[in-house]
């Protein structure tokens, strides 16, 4: 137990710590759902209007891909249904929560000084994990509560909690891991949202199809798919909690096995020694940003590029639902029968890339940020480098990141899809600009994040509470019946609907001039504040 | 204005909120001088420096670095300086020679050769990725890639705080090499035995204000020089004397300060109780110090943290 030791004071160190954070996020988590039930009991009061919405939501691919399946056409069924993608929410921050209280720390150094003290080599895993499970576990009694004061049964209620906070406690072992495995924060956050992205995408996968189709089983490997296949409210099945027990102490005991066995500060990748002068294109601040973001882009574009191939290469089976249903089929042909639900599908991936690009954006200019607070712009513009070329070099990524990581995206989905179809000539230029058509909203987050690090640089985190806002409007905000202003604020209600949707130039232009606007008074704002 | 300075500050005023950081601050540091910029830590050594180089903008008093604006004209004076700061902290995957390379070129290209020797002299694996360095490594990258550039001025912020007595030698060597070639060097320490082996004038200040500026023999002229002495027989009527200070004796042993105008009082007065043994030593650097610190502490009735 001695590599424990310290263990309680550094949960009381996290709690003070995350004080503010970790409650807003709890309240945050559980009051979507709650919010959502309200809803549903409120726009189908009745047995039969639920059931012909369970019949379309149930069916349309671009929703089974967002949601997952639907199992029952009750209040409280259709609720777990819509909130499927929380779960996906619940594991990021729970992932980020365990990353900053242990390689963020060591990175920086004060893992050290605590190491100092008496506090045992595995305490600050244990403590961050302790944590993160505690405030999961407090998310799922809140979420319980509220939907039993919603007169919703008390075990699907329960279910639902419990079915939450599982996935949260299962990436917050992932993400203990990839703390062990990393010597970066950076490298560790990557792979476990890699990671993530992967469970989502095999539950995508596992689902589109339909229950019966082949590839049903790819949502039973990923524990986000578990979250669902408990059916809260339909006909709870409890034993598939195991499952999610059963990852975290496995992931959990390989983080303390690897914990043991590494050095302080270490990764589990020895350091190879690099080159002894720099390359001769290793001179401008543009070359020194290559090098920093080079790796991110990497990761992204390859990650984006898998999942456009996955999402791309099920759209075809997904349509295909309607062929076996003639019912169906009358009831989708409003939009357009199975092309316009393959359409449908296709631009509902295109909107999710859009705001995982916009990550990549805030990312990429919030690096001006860590630069700045982690001395390492100081050596630079104490040299010839003026403000603004320091910056621009950075927010280039920002901005044309994105692009890379989207276009990788749309050709690969265009590729894949086209492929199945047998027109990849016209499929692949059609994906492809829906990818693409999602820029400008995109830049529109780049821009309030340059904004932020030039005006207000202590508040730059505000940058991802505003992709988080505009997360929810997008996913939520018609559900909740938000008015339609509100809805406006985000810059991603304002894309077309691509391949399918009608183009308009003007909402286009006039998010890159909103995007333009930010990020020139944002570079105004850093040439005159203090840097440091 | 005078023409022979390389920098000249006067005035200056930087608040970071409530907080008063420098708080009427001169400084001024004649070109191909080596000037010592003493002061306990949190004083405002680094914010003024922060200042000199554009980064910080003051709130009052005038800066003149080069004979430019450090705010306005910062990006082509840099050209014309190098800088090493007090923490040095380096991009993770780069490797050390690679940041060498990277700085010296941003600042306009540097000496090969000279880089080489400094390697050398510095025992700095140029080939290591910087997250691997420890403190005074990465503190040798900075300096490195600051000497090896062909600079008039340079600006180090408490460049061997992370350097082991070795290096910290290599680094006194350096810096005379500098001097020798007629550059301009500001040296931020609180090691006083540094500033006093390098530094042909030396500025204190004290919680963002400068309290004494000048040579070290002016400084010195200001203090007290201390004596220890062995007499034959026990001595009496010393703590009459002007210009006595600190007297303890012990038998026939005296060891006390002496105001340095009133030495020559003192030691007629000692030879009467027959000298067999006399050391003198001039004040150090430590003693001024000190002695500004203390004074401070009992005049404001309190010392301010910092």
């Amino acid at each position: 137990m001695k590599e424990l030791a310290g263990t309680g004071a550094l949960i009381r160190l996290i709690l003070r710590r995350d004080r503010i954070l970790l409650p807003i996020w709890i309240v945050l988590l559980a009051a979507v759902p709650l919010s959502a039930a309200v809803s549903f009991a409120d726009l189908y009061p009745t047995a039969a209007e639920r059931q012909v919405f369970a019949d379309t939501a149930g069916n349309n691919p671009a929703l089974v891909a967002l949601y997952g399946q639907v199992f029952s056409p009750s209040v409280g069924g259709l609720t777990a249904w819509r909130v499927g993608i929380v779960p996906v929410f619940v594991a990021v921050v729970s992932l980020l929560t365990v990353i900053r209280h242990t390689r963020t720390e060591e990175e920086a150094g004060r893992r050290e000084l605590l190491g100092g003290g008496v506090v045992g080599r595995n305490a600050p895993l244990a403590a961050a994990l302790i944590v993160t499970v505690a405030a999961n576990l407090v998310l799922a009694v809140l979420l319980a509560l509220g939907m039993i004061g919603q007169d919703l049964p008390a075990v699907g209620s329960i279910a639902l909690g419990l079915a939450f906070a599982s996935a949260g406690c299962v990436f917050a072992a992932v993400a203990g891991v990839a703390a062990q495995l990393a010597e970066g924060a950076g490298a560790a956050r990557g792979i476990a949202i890699s990671v993530l992205g992967l469970a989502f995408l095999l539950r995508v996968a596992g689902d589109v199809g339909g229950e019966d189709n082949g590839l049903s089983w790819l949502s039973w490997a990923s524990p986000i798919g578990w979250v669902q296949q408990v059916r809260p409210f339909d006909d709870e099945r409890w034993w598939v909690f195991a499952l999610a027990a059963g990852a975290f102490v496995v992931l959990a005991a390989a983080a303390y096995a690897l914990s043991s066995r590494r050095d302080v500060g270490a990764g589990f990748l020895p350091p190879r020694p690099g080159p002894a002068t720099a390359s001769p294109s290793l001179r401008s601040p543009l070359a020194l940003a290559w090098r920093l973001h080079r790796g991110l882009l990497l990761g992204w574009t390859v990650g984006f590029a898998v999942m456009g191939a996955v999402f791309g290469s099920v759209t075809e089976a997904a349509s295909d639902i309607l062929n076996d249903n003639p019912q169906l089929e009358m009831l989708f042909e409003r939009v357009g029968g199975q092309a316009g639900l393959a359409d449908a599908y296709l631009s509902a991936i295109m909107g999710i890339l859009g705001l995982a690009a916009s990550g990549y954006a805030v990312q990429a200019a919030l690096r001006l940020r860590s630069e700045e607070t982690d001395m390492r712009a100081e050596p630079v513009l104490a040299t010839a480098v003026g403000r603004l070329r320091w910056a621009t070099s950075h927010l280039l990524f920002a901005v044309l990141g994105p692009a890379f990581t989207l276009a990788a995206a749309g050709l690969a989905a265009g590729l894949t899809y086209g492929l199945s179809t047998g027109e990849v000539g016209e499929e692949l230029a059609r994906v492809l600009a829906g990818a693409v058509v999602q820029l400008p909203a995109v830049w529109v987050l780049a821009g309030i994040a340059a904004a932020l690090y030039g005006l207000l640089p202590r508040l730059t985190s505000l940058s991802w509470a505003a992709l988080g806002a505009f997360v929810l409007l997008g996913l939520f905000g018609e559900l909740l019946q938000l008015e339609e202003w509100m809805l406006d604020l985000s810059p991603f209600t304002h894309i077309p609907k691509l391949p399918g949707g009608e183009v308009s130039a003007e909402p286009l232009v006039w998010l890159v001039g909103v995007a333009a606007v930010f990020t020139i008074a944002g570079m105004v704002g850093f040439r005159r504040r203090d840097v440091g | 204005m005078n023409g022979n300075d390389a920098i000249l500050v006067s005035g200056m005023v930087k608040t970071f909120g409530r907080i008063r950081a420098l708080d009427g601050l001169d400084l001024s540091v004649q070109t191909g001088e080596v000037h010592g910029f003493l002061g306990p830590n949190g004083a405002g050594k680094t914010t003024t420096l922060r200042i000199l180089l554009g980064l910080l903008r003051a709130d009052g008093g005038k800066a003149l670095l080069l004979d430019g604006d450090p705010w306005r004209e910062a990006t082509e004076l840099h050209r014309r300086l190098a800088y090493v700061p007090g923490d040095v902290s380096l991009w993770r995957n780069l490797s050390g020679g690679e940041v060498i390379d990277l700085l010296g070129r941003l600042r306009g290209g540097l000496d090969p050769r000279r880089r080489a020797d400094l390697l050398e002299r510095f025992e700095l694996d140029p080939r290591k990725k910087c997250r691997t360095y420890s403190r005074g490594n990465r503190q040798k990258v900075a300096l490195i890639a600051a000497l090896a550039t062909d600079v008039e001025l340079l600006l180090l912020d408490e460049p061997t705080a992370g350097l082991d007595p070795l290096m910290e030698a290599a680094f006194r060597e350096c810096v005379e090499e500098e001097r020798e070639s007629g550059r301009t060097v500001l040296l931020s320490s609180h090691i006083l035995s540094e500033v006093e082996a390098l530094c042909d004038r030396v500025t204190i200040i004290r919680a963002g204000r400068t309290v004494e500026s000048g040579t070290l023999a002016e400084l010195r002229h200001l203090t007290r020089t201390s004596i220890s002495a062995e007499l034959e027989k026990p001595p009496s009527g010393l703590a009459g004397l002007a210009g006595v200070h600190g007297l303890q004796i012990e038998g026939s042993r005296v060891h006390c300060q002496v105001d340095n105008a009133e030495l020559d009082g003192v030691l007629r007065h000692l030879t009467l109780f027959r000298v067999r043994s006399l050391t003198s030593q001039p004040p150090t650097l430590e003693e001024l110090f000190m002695r500004h610190y203390q004074v401070e502490q009992t005049a404001g009735g309190g010392l301010e943290v910092s």
